[in-house]
């Protein structure tokens, strides 16, 4: 047990005042998604009369349920099961008589309320852990007060208080009125990790009935009544820009309301750091239904001009910085070959250990290898889409969300209205990956319903969505690793950049482990936006580096997990230079734990496998994957994954996320790709852009968590860069060839010779 | 516009449309039945998936003028309570991660297991491969196909 202040996300602890009637459930039961005649049998409790707020996290009934506020915005990584399971366990209360309410954005109560960069349930563990041990400390003064007992001994299970020395025994429900108007202690006790009851248990997600049922919960889904529906036109291609329209015969159409041109964002704005925005002059056509505008859209006639060269501001989180846009019809055969000329110059040293060009000239064995990726689209499953009510009195918005509150900002900005009178609901997402925290369609929708004085639901069709930007952006690497008579690593060096950014990390491993080490970085300007994809830069060094790793490791005659090792060791006991990342250790220990559970020191025959490790995002993730091949086909039979992520809440929707990453990571490392030809993305939907499909998955992915009782980091993210090089490197045992250019199933030899 | 009266779930409904309108957007703008969902608007991804008289079929790029007779099915009428194996077994392997696709992945199961009882893993995985799910829980999809089937036969 440890005793914790509770100024840490006090302002949401300050309404404590008991609330009447408690309002209309919007949350989803527990009870809700029971899915066995078991489960509905043990669920007793009807909704209660009165509820009482204990603070912004959650209420009692005074029959005892509870309702626990997800602050942060679900895209499918399961917080919205996950952060309540934590206050839960601290409050101890029954899982079962939990409700769980998704929270609208309010800064106010919940500060920021960001899904993204794997940090969700990082940032939030002690506030949550707070939030129910403050409720449960406010129960029992309110049972000593009541009972007139020390509250020492007063003992707190399942949502049962007890004085055993009495024999006085009392449900929250019984205490939940005075206990709302108990004072806030200034520092409360946090449970010891063995005493969690409910954190580390395999809770279902508590959304899973509504799911299953198709009931409304996504943004696309959202119902408000006369709400017309409006599409947006943007250029066809990066570089042009809308010249001129004609609307005439459009306006005639069935259902049309009205067409007409808006700006997202005002030349000269200075843009927030997630109002990435290639097209801010967009046509709209409003209407009655979809198919209708879907029609229109497809019916307007525009004619688009060459943007020129042009700078906006940027505030990236309190430093202005200016960023140049060119013009220009861009193309993939051009980026490949101005990044292949970038990578053969000096470029900008972000690090430097030791003399590595002294010792790659005198060194017995140098291996240099290039490695290159595509851009890629997002592709979440739910297009873009929002719902907007802009009137007199403020702006209602409703819709999926990463990073509301800088949404917010924008929307504010841009209506000209204060930053108050914009509220915004947020709805599940159909999936997010990074996409999301770029919100310029919530913007749109505003203006939209602005304009035409409405309640207004913007959709984009799969083709907007595949083609407005915001991409994973194209990278290049280029490795070299110097080894001496004794096949030791004695220097390394990497050399990465991209269109429009580097992907270079210059203090991850293997720096550290090296006494000469050298990391440069370079970039070539665009007009194509990017935006974080899934473990942003991540998701290509990874798979390069741990490649390259495996062919150093092969000249060097050693097992690759024996190789990485022999670095974490050095990196551990001496490392070169202060800025290291990682924790040799916990890398390490992925590393033994994934050796141990696939068995990797036993070959099996006709399998051919391939390891790979990484950092990011606070966590550590092994795996080792094998293929089988089937012919000329090679089959991902299965997938053995290590994953240190401190503390796990909620296990088995763990292991689904990073089934899942694996399964992404094998499908983009495989399939994934979005070319440009003119400025003009090649791939517009799902018939040319390819996606990973059932048949292509793994057969079988294990999952398997280091067991610790560090505080919980990161855990959407991790799992995926490391799949590349694992890919990669099985390739190369299964068919004898080294695959350095993604996707692998693609030949790029002509664009990179 | 032409006046449709269709059966959808049991009922008799009806709806006044262009008959080009496909089926996907008629359940979802003009019955308000918003489960099934739009993913691609070309038979590609699966989300849209409802059944025409126990077949799966992509209502994205359907008319509705060919629909007028036949019985339509979409999640909402896939069993009164969530009750339909399928639905059970998609809670019980806790299939979902963002939950968008997987109102067109169970139609495409219960259509399969309709037909075929008993598949065998490769059945499962080829009758399910014009579905998309982007967070990747094709393995968990197929567990819950699995166990599905066992309760179906």
């Amino acid at each position: 047990m440890s005793i914790r202040k509770t100024k840490i996300g006090r302002r949401a602890f300050i309404k404590n005042t008991s609330l009447a009637g408690g309002g209309l459930i919007l949350g989803f039961s527990i009870l809700n998604s029971c899915s066995t005649e078991k489960e509905k049998s043990m669920a007793v409790k009807e909704m209660p009369e009165e509820w009482f707020e204990m603070n912004a996290y959650l209420k009692i009934g005074d029959n005892g349920l509870v309702t626990i506020m997800a602050p942060n915005p679900e895209f499918g990584q399961g917080v919205i099961t996950a952060m309540p399971m934590i206050v839960a366990d601290e409050l101890d209360v029954n899982w079962q008589d939990v409700i769980v309410e998704q929270a609208n954005f309010n800064a106010e109560d919940y500060g920021w309320q960001f899904t993204g960069g794997s940090q969700g349930i990082r940032r939030r563990w002690e506030g949550l852990r707070l939030a129910g041990a403050t409720a449960k400390a406010m129960l029992v003064a309110a049972a000593a007060k009541t009972w007139n007992v020390p509250a020492s001994e007063i003992s707190v299970a399942e949502g049962i208080l007890t004085h055993e020395q009495t024999g006085k025994k009392a449900g929250f429900g019984e205490l939940a009125s005075i206990a709302a108007t108990m004072e806030v202690p200034e520092e409360v006790p946090l449970k010891n990790v063995k005493d969690f009851t409910i954190i580390g248990t395999s809770k279902k997600s508590v959304e899973n009935k509504k799911i299953v049922t198709g009931k409304p919960l996504f943004g696309l889904d959202y119902q408000y009544e006369g709400a017309l529906v409006a599409m947006v036109e943007h250029p066809p291609a990066f570089g042009l820009q809308l010249k001129s329209y004609n609307d005439e015969s459009v306006r005639a159409m069935s259902g049309i309301v009205d067409v007409f041109k808006i700006k997202t964002l005002e030349d000269g704005f200075k843009r927030g750091y997630f109002d990435t925005n290639a097209f801010t002059d967009l046509l709209v056509i409003v209407g009655k239904n979809t198919w209708e505008v879907m029609n229109a859209k497809k019916a307007m006639k525009a004619e688009w001009e060459p943007i020129a060269d042009s700078k906006y501001l940027m505030d990236q989180f309190g430093t202005e910085v200016e960023v140049e846009v060119p013009g220009g019809l861009e193309s993939t055969t051009d980026h490949y070959a101005k990044m292949k000329e970038m990578a053969s110059r000096a470029s900008t040293v972000m690090r430097q250990d030791g003399d590595p060009e002294k010792v790659f000239r005198n060194a017995d064995n140098v291996i240099e290898r290039s490695y290159s990726c595509p851009f890629l689209a997002h592709n979440c499953m739910e297009p873009m889409n929002f719902f907007a009510n802009v009137t007199d009195e403020g702006a209602h918005l409703a819709g999926p969300l990463q990073a509301p509150g800088l949404t917010e900002t924008t929307v504010a900005a841009r209506l000209g209205i204060p930053v108050e009178k914009v509220e915004i609901e947020l709805t599940r997402m159909g999936g997010g990956f990074g996409r999301r925290a770029y919100g310029h369609y919530a913007v749109e929708a505003a203006l939209i319903s602005q304009q035409v004085k409405a309640p207004v639901k913007l959709i984009y069709t799969r083709e907007d969505d595949m083609t407005f930007g915001i991409y994973r952006p194209s990278y290049y690497a280029t490795y070299r690793a110097a080894l001496d008579e004794n096949n030791e690593l004695i220097a390394f060096h990497v050399n990465a950049g991209g269109v429009p950014e580097s992907p270079l990390f210059p203090n991850r491993f293997p720096a550290g482990t090296v006494e000469h080490y050298l990391a440069e970085q370079w970039a070539i300007k665009s007009n194509i936006t990017i935006g974080a994809f899934r473990a942003p830069r991540s998701n290509f060094m990874a798979g390069a580096e741990q490649a390259f790793l495996d062919e150093v490791a092969e000249a060097a005659g050693k097992d690759p997990i024996d190789f990485r090792l022999e670095l974490l060791e050095k990196a551990k006991n001496n490392p070169v230079g202060e800025e290291n990342e990682y924790d040799p250790d916990r890398l390490a220990g992925v590393l033994k734990l994934v050796r141990e559970k696939s068995d990797w020191d036993t070959p099996k025959p006709g399998v051919s496998r391939g390891v790979s490790a990484y950092f990011c995002h606070n966590s550590y993730a092994a795996h080792v994957l094998d293929i089988v091949m089937e012919g000329d086909r090679p089959v991902v039979q299965n997938v053995v994954c290590a994953i240190d992520c401190g503390i796990v809440i909620n296990p088995d929707a763990a292991a689904n996320m990073a089934e899942g990453a694996i399964i992404d990571g094998v499908g983009n490392a495989m399939y994934g790709v979005l070319s440009f030809k003119d400025g003009k993305p090649e791939q517009t939907n799902f018939d040319t852009y390819r996606m990973i499909r059932h048949t292509e998955a793994p057969k079988q992915v294990e999952v398997h968590f280091v067991q610790n009782e560090v505080d919980p980091t990161g855990l959407g993210e991790p799992p995926f860069p490391p799949v590349f090089g694992a890919l990669a490197n099985a390739l190369y045992k299964a068919t004898g060839r080294r695959y350095y250019h993604q996707p692998f199933n693609a030949d790029h030899s002509e664009l990179l010779g | 516009m032409a006046n449709y009266i269709l059966n959808i779930n049991g009922k008799r409904l009806e709806v006044e449309v262009d008959p080009s309108t496909p089926l996907l957007w008629v359940l979802r703008d003009h019955l308000k039945l918003v489960g099934t969902k739009f993913g691609c608007g070309m038979a590609q991804c699966g989300a849209c998936t409802v059944h025409i008289d126990d077949t799966a079929v992509r209502s994205c790029v359907l008319p509705v003028s060919s629909v007028a007779e036949s019985k339509i099915t979409n999640i909402e009428g896939l069993s009164a309570d969530g009750d339909h194996p399928v639905q059970q077994a998609w809670m019980e392997v806790d299939v979902p991660q963002c939950g968008y696709c997987q109102a067109g992945q169970i139609m495409t199961a219960a259509a399969l297991l309709k037909q075929n009882p008993n598949p065998t893993e490769e059945e499962i995985e080829s009758a399910m491969n014009g579905n998309i799910c982007r967070c990747g829980t094709y393995l968990r999809i197929k567990k819950a196909v699995q166990i599905a089937a066992g309760k179906t036969s």
